[in-house]
């Protein structure tokens, strides 16, 4: 081996190392289990507090539990698209592989937190509005999301070619970024039947603290859930892309 | 505790319905997602 390897500086990273599906895979492989137990750990504890700590809304009975999976869910719904996005945008930038495999990895679950935000919303709604659903801003926007990741992932599975798959799914999902802040802001610019924000960085939260406790770690839960599903998924479109290599054909050899 | 016996806890105030019907949607979706994940994973595995 002589000329071909690139010289950097000792101490600097070097972060396009990591941009490579061959290092990235093995990472992934070992980082995934802890989130995932992380995840569960969150989640049993997330509950508990939920059900057995926080106490009963005054004006809404029991029926504001729902609380603990439907903000998390909404919440998560807009980060996941976020991060799809940011990762679309590097992957037409620097043409570097793993982007857009991260972007493709990401969106299976975000269209499912952005369908349980909608399921849970609707049967939060229908004891305290009267309605399953209305058209009001903050759900049309939220239901818009839910086709935004229908549609990437469609057209990502109708184009054969998974690099072109890549762009053509990144264009969509930058272009959908405009819808964040409008599912976000909507409750402020528009009036909806759905409440402003109980939790912003400006104020303290308008609830119980035990009930924002069991939010906030519902939160982290799905947070934590989220990076383990798209790093398993990951390394599931990394196996299927790079098949052909060599590094995958000895490692498929090599039984684990 | 906010609860005096099971049946209550099931009940959730009269709001058993939606409370339940989120939550069991829900963890239903995050199985089959886990379940999906682990076909793919092991049909990359396999097929060469």
């Amino acid at each position: 081996m002589s000329s071909a390897t690139p010289q950097t500086a000792p101490l600097a990273i070097n972060w396009f190392k990591y941009a490579s599906p061959q290092t990235f895979f093995p990472v992934a492989g070992a980082l995934a289990p802890w989130f995932a137990a992380i995840a569960a750990a969150l989640f049993a504890a997330g509950l508990y507090i939920g059900f057995f700590v926080a106490p009963t809304d005054a004006q809404q009975g029991e029926s504001y539990r729902i609380i603990f999976i439907h903000v998390p869910a909404a919440w998560m719904s807009m980060l996941i698209y976020l991060a799809m996005a940011f990762w679309a945008g590097v992957g037409l930038a620097f043409n570097t592989r793993l982007s857009g495999m991260m972007a493709s990895a990401l969106a299976p679950s975000g269209a499912l937190f952005t369908f349980i935000a909608l399921w849970s919303g609707s049967l939060w709604g229908r004891p305290t509005w009267g309605t399953w659903w209305v058209w009001d801003a903050r759900l049309t926007s939220e239901l818009l999301l839910l086709f935004l990741y229908f549609g990437f992932m469609a057209l990502q599975a109708a184009i054969d070619d998974p690099r072109r798959a890549d762009k053509a799914g990144a264009v969509l999902a930058l272009v959908g970024v405009v819808n964040i802040p409008v599912i976000y802001f909507s409750v402020q610019w528009w009036n909806t039947l759905h409440q402003g924000a109980s939790v912003s960085l400006k104020s303290a939260p308008t609830m119980a603290a035990t009930m924002f406790t069991g939010m906030m770690v519902m939160v982290l839960a799905c947070w934590m859930y989220s990076i383990a599903a798209s790093l398993w998924r990951v390394r599931c479109i990394i196996l299927e892309r790079e098949r052909r290599s060599d590094w995958v054909g000895e490692y498929l050899r090599t039984p684990q | 505790m906010n609860w005096g016996s099971i049946a209550e806890f099931f009940a959730m105030g009269g709001y058993g319905f939606y409370v339940w019907g989120s939550y069991a949607v829900t963890f239903a979706l995050i199985a089959m997602e886990l379940a999906s994940l682990a076909l793919r994973w092991r049909a990359a595995r396999t097929k060469s």
